[in-house]
Parts: structure tokens; C-alpha cells; sequence
């Protein structure tokens, strides 16, 4: 349903790495959310950050874009201070945040023609047009959002996103509250964006989403980074010793409870049916 | 300000005056609260109340059209909540954009839909006989003072409308300035009422424009009413704005 896009960045690119972090800290009065988080993310690539409930991924998005300051550590975006010269990380990148950031009360045409018009671009209303197209809705563009599903405003929202092409994407939990779906939907939009070149950073909390999707995966727990690596380099992280019984291959959830239950001490290891429940939303097993 | 600080205002102002075309509910809303009061007034309580050589609608509009304000402002920190609760907001301050231009677009939207209620509760008003010799001029100094009052108003709203954590709390600081015009002039003349009451709204901002502005409408000379006035509105106006931005800059730091 999504066709592949011919975007192409073009925002005064800049050499290096899309997104640099390091040693970000953040604090909401006593609650120490994050301490100390350090990553790169390569250009073009997708890059999913993954946590449970609280475990700062927000936050992480909120200060790359601009919308919250660091209490320490350094952060660039598209080779862009993000407290210096944030008016050059906010021309280069596009937030979607965790609930879709679409006005309720305009049609979805209007959304993008809105959008279209702050990035001060050339003719709003082709780009809209061309943007109802390219995700489905132009049926539903002369509609009112308020009517849309949660699909569908995820999939505006994105949309929204894409205007001015921006080199670089955050998307802060793109399919929660979705069905199975419209999740789908949205991961279709994801991966077309990155063959376009841009570079997406995503947080979820959903596993699978992040083996689906991302290229590189970190994972975010009390405030820390303590696992960033391919999905292979993951899945290697688990102990050989399960040789035996191996029929299947380890899930990254299996990493995700082993590396997180080593680092908490909490036991989520072995038989954790009960422990885990309430951290994760967990992909379904076997 | 940047430079596209004007553009970005003027598309931004442009969304959310949509909001208000399109629940036009929002204007009707504003302007009946006002209505009924103006017609319990005049058909009901007026006829005991001695105002003199003035009919008592002519007497009672100017203290009716700052209720008309105070209760439209509400749906100024309304429509400012609502964005600040979802992501909208988020998504502009993450933009290049002038800033400030958000903020600006609500309280221009904001005028604008008051002077639409204004338009209509003055429309009724002459159905129920309001009638004014005033002049080009003095129908201007009118329309500035309350252009002036709505500012300010709008500015003490911006304040509920960023920082509340619930709409009703978010809409409910209006409850206390729909009523000022109660303790005022507005209604009855301030000589009947006891000691301190008289005191106080004989100094509240209201008895000061209302008499400011009813002296316009019937054309007698504003004195120094008018002057009181126009301190109390840029007064409020310039407290409020400064309150209003410090809000901003927490929630966008």
C-alpha cells in the first residue's frame, strides 16, 4: 500500500554520524532519569531504542529535539548542537510524538498543508496531495481528523513528518495504543523511509517491533544504555549453554530479559512467567 | 524574532481560527451567558432600578459586554490546553518556526472571537432597545477600550491554558471574572450599596470602564473614568503578559 519514496535529505548534510549522544544526563527533581547515556546512530539507518515504561525514552527524544534541555552530557543531531544551535537541529529534524500530534478539527489535508506552509515550502497543497497519496488517505484527506482511526492518524502524523524531507526522524513510540494492523501499516512507512535515506530514530517498547525494524538496537534501562548492537550481535549475548534445547533461536526478548534481570538483579531470568508481566508488553511467546 | 515570526503567526492564527468556524457552538456559547443575563436584567430586576434619565439597557451594556469578554476568554485557555495536551504543540516547538508564534495565534484568535460575541450580544441589545447618539469617534473609543480589556483578559487566560492540569481547571478561572461586573457599577448605581462593598466596587477595574464606556455611549464627558480605565486594562494587560511568558518559557525550556 505505501509505495517506496524518492525522498532524499537534502538539509545541510553534515558528516559524521545523524545522531551523536554522550554522557546525557537528566534529572526530574529527585528522579534521576537518565544517567550517563551514551550513542551514535548512523545516517540512514533505523535505530530503535528500547525500554520499558519510565525508562527514559522520552526524555532521550525530547532533549535531541529540542524540547527539553540536558542537565549534563552533549548531544548532536545532523552534526547540530542541540542547545547551541538548536534552530539548525530543529530545521533537520521532525518529531512524532507519543500521542499523534494531528489537529483534531482540521481534515487531514489541511494538517499537511499547515505543516507544509510553517517549513515555509512551495506549493502546500501538491505536497499534501502527494503525501494523502503516498499513505492512503487521499479518500479521507477532505475528512475532519477526528473521524480518522488510530491508524490512520499515525499514519497523518508521519506523513506530517515527511514534509521538507528532514534527514532525521524521531518517532516516540509510533505504534502504541494500535492494532495488530495498523501497526503493521506503520512499520511499512518506517522501512520505506529509511530506503529513503533517512535516518529514524524510534522508541518502543514492543520487542518484535524493534527486531522488525531497526538496524541497530540499544537498550535503554535505569537511566543507562547497557546493551547497543545489531540484532545478531544481540542474540549473542545469551549464553551458548542452551545448545541443546536449541530448535528455535533465541528472541530478542529472551536478550532483552536476560541482559536487563543481569543488570536489575531482580531474577527476571529463568522462570520469570510472573516477574516480567507488568515491565513489558511482551511479544508473543513461542 | 526571527523572521518568519509574522508568517508563522499569521498561519498559525489561521489554524485555530478554524477551530472557532468550525464550533461555531464556542461564539453562541459566549454570547448567551451575556444574553440572559442582559434579558433577566432588563425585563425582570431593571424596571426596580432607578438609573435615572438613562434606560436601563443603555445603563446596563457596557457591564454585559465585559461579562460577553470574560466568558469568551475561557475558551481562549480551552483551545490553548487542548493543544498543549496533545502532541501538537510538541510538534511545533520541535520546528523551525518563530517560537512565540503559537502563542500569539491563540491570543489573536482570541480577539476575534470576541469580537464576533460582542458583535451579536450588541445586535440583541438593540432588539431589546439599546440605542446610543455616540458618535464615529466615540464608538471607537469604545471599541478600543474593549479590544484592550479582551488583551488583557486574554493574557491572564494564556496563563490556566498552559499551566493546568485539567480543562476544568483550565476554564474555571473565568467563573470569578464573569462575576466582577456584579460588584460594580454595572448594574445598579454604587450609591445604595454598604460601606465596604461600595469601597470595592467603586475601585475594581469594571466600575471604572464600565462608566468609561457608558459615558461614551451616551455622550456625556468621559471625565477621568476613562483615564482610570485605560490604567487598569494596560495594567492587567502587562502583569498578565509577563506572568503568561514566564509560563511559556518553563514549558518550552
Amino acid at each position: 500500500m505505501l509505495t517506496a519514496m524518492n525522498i532524499r535529505p537534502t538539509t545541510n548534510q553534515v558528516n559524521g554520524p545523524a545522531i551523536h549522544v554522550q554522557g546525557l544526563e537528566k534529572s526530574y527533581k529527585e528522579l534521576r532519569v537518565l544517567r550517563g547515556v551514551d550513542l551514535d546512530v548512523a545516517r540512514g539507518s533505523i535505530f530503535a531504542l528500547l525500554g520499558s515504561n519510565g525508562a527514559g525514552k522520552t526524555t532521550v527524544v525530547k532533549i535531541l529535539s529540542t524540547l527539553l534541555k540536558a542537565d549534563a552530557g552533549t548531544a548532536r543531531v545532523n552534526g547540530f548542537d542541540v542547545v547551541t544551535q538548536a534552530a539548525r537541529v530543529r530545521e533537520s529534524i521532525s518529531l512524532t510524538g507519543q500521542f499523534a500530534a494531528v489537529d483534531e478539527i482540521l481534515t487531514g489535508r489541511e494538517n499537511l498543508v499547515l505543516v507544509a506552509r510553517l517549513r515555509h515550502l512551495d506549493d502546500p497543497g501538491a505536497i499534501a496531495d502527494d503525501l494523502l497519496t503516498r499513505f492512503s488517505l487521499t479518500e479521507a484527506g477532505s475528512r475532519r481528523v477526528a473521524t480518522y482511526s488510530g491508524g490512520m492518524r499515525r499514519r497523518l502524523d508521519i506523513a506530517m513528518s515527511l514534509i521538507g524531507n528532514p534527514p532525521v526522524i524521531f518517532l516516540d513510540e509510533p505504534t502504541t495504543g494500535l492494532d495488530p494492523e495498523a501497526r503493521i501499516e506503520v512499520w511499512q512507512a518506517v522501512k520505506a523511509l529509511a530506503q529513503g535515506g533517512t535516518t529514524v530514530l524510534l522508541t518502543t517498547q514492543y520487542l518484535d517491533e524493534a527486531e522488525q525494524l531497526a538496524d541497530r538496537i540499544a537498550i535503554l534501562h535505569q537511566g543507562r544504555i547497557i546493551v547497543d548492537g545489531t540484532l545478531a550481535e544481540l542474540k549473542q549475548l545469551l549464553p551458548a549453554a542452551k545448545v541443546e534445547y536449541v530448535e528455535k533461536q533465541p528472541s530478542l526478548e529472551d536478550v532483552f530479559f536476560a541482559v536487563v534481570g543481569d543488570a536489575a538483579g531482580d531474577g527476571h531470568r529463568g522462570d520469570a512467567e510472573t516477574g516480567s508481566q507488568d515491565r513489558m508488553t511482551r511479544s508473543s511467546r513461542k | 524574532m526571527t523572521t518568519h515570526f509574522f508568517g508563522d503567526t499569521a498561519v498559525l492564527t489561521g489554524r485555530t481560527m478554524r477551530h472557532v468556524t468550525r464550533s461555531l457552538d464556542t461564539i453562541i456559547t459566549t454570547a448567551i451567558t451575556p444574553i440572559a443575563i442582559m434579558l433577566l436584567f432588563v425585563y425582570v430586576f431593571g424596571g426596580a432600578i432607578d438609573t435615572g434619565s438613562v434606560s436601563y439597557v443603555n445603563y446596563m451594556l457596557p457591564g454585559i459586554l465585559l461579562i460577553t469578554i470574560a466568558s469568551g476568554i475561557s475558551y481562549t485557555a480551552f483551545r490553548l490546553f487542548t493543544d498543549m495536551q496533545g502532541g501538537i504543540f510538541e510538534r511545533f516547538q520541535s520546528m523551525p518556526i518563530a517560537r512565540s508564534g503559537v502563542l500569539w495565534a491563540h491570543v489573536l484568535t482570541s480577539l476575534v472571537a470576541n469580537v464576533i460575541s460582542l458583535v451579536v450580544v450588541v445586535g440583541v441589545a438593540l432588539l431589546l432597545g439599546f440605542r446610543s447618539g455616540a458618535g464615529v469617534l466615540a464608538w471607537l473609543a469604545v471599541a478600543g477600550i474593549l479590544v484592550l480589556f479582551t488583551l488583557a483578559l486574554t493574557w491572564i487566560a494564556v496563563i490556566p491554558g498552559l499551566t493546568a492540569k485539567s480543562v476544568d481547571g483550565a476554564s474555571a478561572f473565568s467563573y470569578p471574572l464573569i462575576f466582577l461586573p456584579f460588584i460594580s457599577s454595572a448594574f445598579v448605581p454604587t450609591d445604595t450599596m454598604p460601606g465596604p462593598v461600595r469601597a470595592f466596587a467603586e475601585n475594581q477595574p469594571v466600575t471604572s470602564i464600565v462608566n468609561a464606556i457608558r459615558d461614551l455611549f451616551t455622550r456625556q464627558p468621559v471625565g477621568t473614568d476613562i483615564w482610570t480605565a485605560l490604567a487598569w486594562c494596560v495594567g492587567i494587560l502587562v502583569v498578565a503578559y509577563v506572568f503568561a511568558t514566564i509560563s511559556y518559557r518553563r514549558r518550552i525550556s
